[in-house]
């Protein structure tokens, strides 16, 4: 029985392996690539939280598609996110250009960065004071040890 | 560290401020993108009529205001708008419909049996116009100003209740300054 399940969840696996043909066809190598990383880039807009590159709904497989025809076109990867950001906006892209109202997208991490340095040195400064008290007060209780022998 | 320093309640503010943010979040529709095209014109294009053997292009979405609404017979949702549309229509409102990647002998049939609201139906069998209206599934439905430029887009269903929060006030804001 358990084999039964086994060979049954290999067969799972493999399936959903081939589910997802490559059937776009590009004239260089050179060219498939830029098709790859536009994939990653550009975000599909009825499934959000997939890029294209992920998504099987059928908005994403003709924007795929326009992107494929677009590439061999001769168009740069610059026009082709323009192209797509002037009809669904800044939102179909993962790396959306700095606005006022991307800048706390840009600008969150680096805050964050910086208070958490700032709790940082402070927590060490503190504690480097408290170490100091610790030696002189140590320091002070030597010389009273030797002085008391 | 004192025990009664202000900093005590830094975790505690920041907590409040988080709680804040994500709540307002969670009222918020995720579907609901900002439309890169309103304010635009809509796009060219020059495609066949469902109903007719005229060929549209943009300039059968001049001269009046009116709807476009994309539909197609796959999307279990249109269903659920189409008594909507036909009561706009109804009451006097234009609209005309994208049969967006659908087949046209079903689509006919659909309107044959279900009513047809549409004042012409553009064919868009490849997504491509739908592609260049930002439209990522249907039914959505944009407001079209006389000269052509979309004023709105609505993604997902049109009932009353939309019609009357987003539509109307657009409409009524355009009667007024007409008269103005």
């Amino acid at each position: 029985m358990t084999m039964i399940l086994r060979i049954a969840f290999l067969l799972c696996v493999s399936l959903s392996a081939i589910a997802a043909p490559d059937i776009y066809q590009f004239d260089t190598p050179e060219q498939e690539q830029r098709f790859r990383v536009l994939l990653d880039e550009l975000r599909c807009p009825k499934c959000q939280n997939q890029s294209l590159a992920d998504s099987d709904a059928g908005i994403a497989q003709d924007m795929r598609t326009r992107v494929e025809a677009m590439i061999k076109e001769g168009k740069s990867n610059d026009e082709i996110v323009d192209y797509f950001v002037a009809r669904y906006g800044d939102f179909v892209s993962y790396r959306p250009p700095v606005t006022p109202t991307t800048s706390i997208l840009w600008l969150a991490p680096l805050l964050l960065l910086g208070s958490g340095a700032v709790v940082i040195v402070l927590l060490l400064r503190r504690a480097s004071a408290r170490v100091d008290e610790s030696d002189e007060g140590s320091e002070d209780s030597d010389v009273n040890q030797r002085g008391d022998r | 560290m004192k025990a009664n320093s202000p900093w005590v309640f830094l975790p505690l503010v920041g907590f409040v401020l988080l709680a804040v943010l994500l709540a307002s979040g969670l009222g918020r529709d995720p579907q609901e993108l900002p439309s890169a095209l309103v304010g635009k014109p809509v796009p060219n294009f020059s495609l066949p009529s469902l109903m007719t053997d005229k060929t549209l292009t943009q300039d059968s979405l001049k001269g009046r205001w009116q709807l476009l609404n994309v539909w197609a017979t796959w999307c279990p949702t249109c269903y659920v708008e189409h008594p909507f549309l036909l009561e706009l229509a109804a009451r006097g409102v234009a609209i005309a419909g994208l049969n967006y990647k659908d087949e046209s002998d079903p689509a006919r049939q659909y309107l044959a049996e279900h009513g047809n609201p549409f004042t012409h139906v553009i064919v868009d069998a490849d997504g491509q116009l739908g592609l260049d209206l930002g439209v990522y599934g249907a039914p959505e439905t944009f407001l079209i100003n006389p000269e052509g430029e979309i004023v709105l887009r609505h993604a997902g269903d049109l009932n009353a209740r939309v019609w009357q929060e987003k539509f109307v006030p657009l409409l009524e804001q355009d009667q007024q300054g007409g008269e103005a």
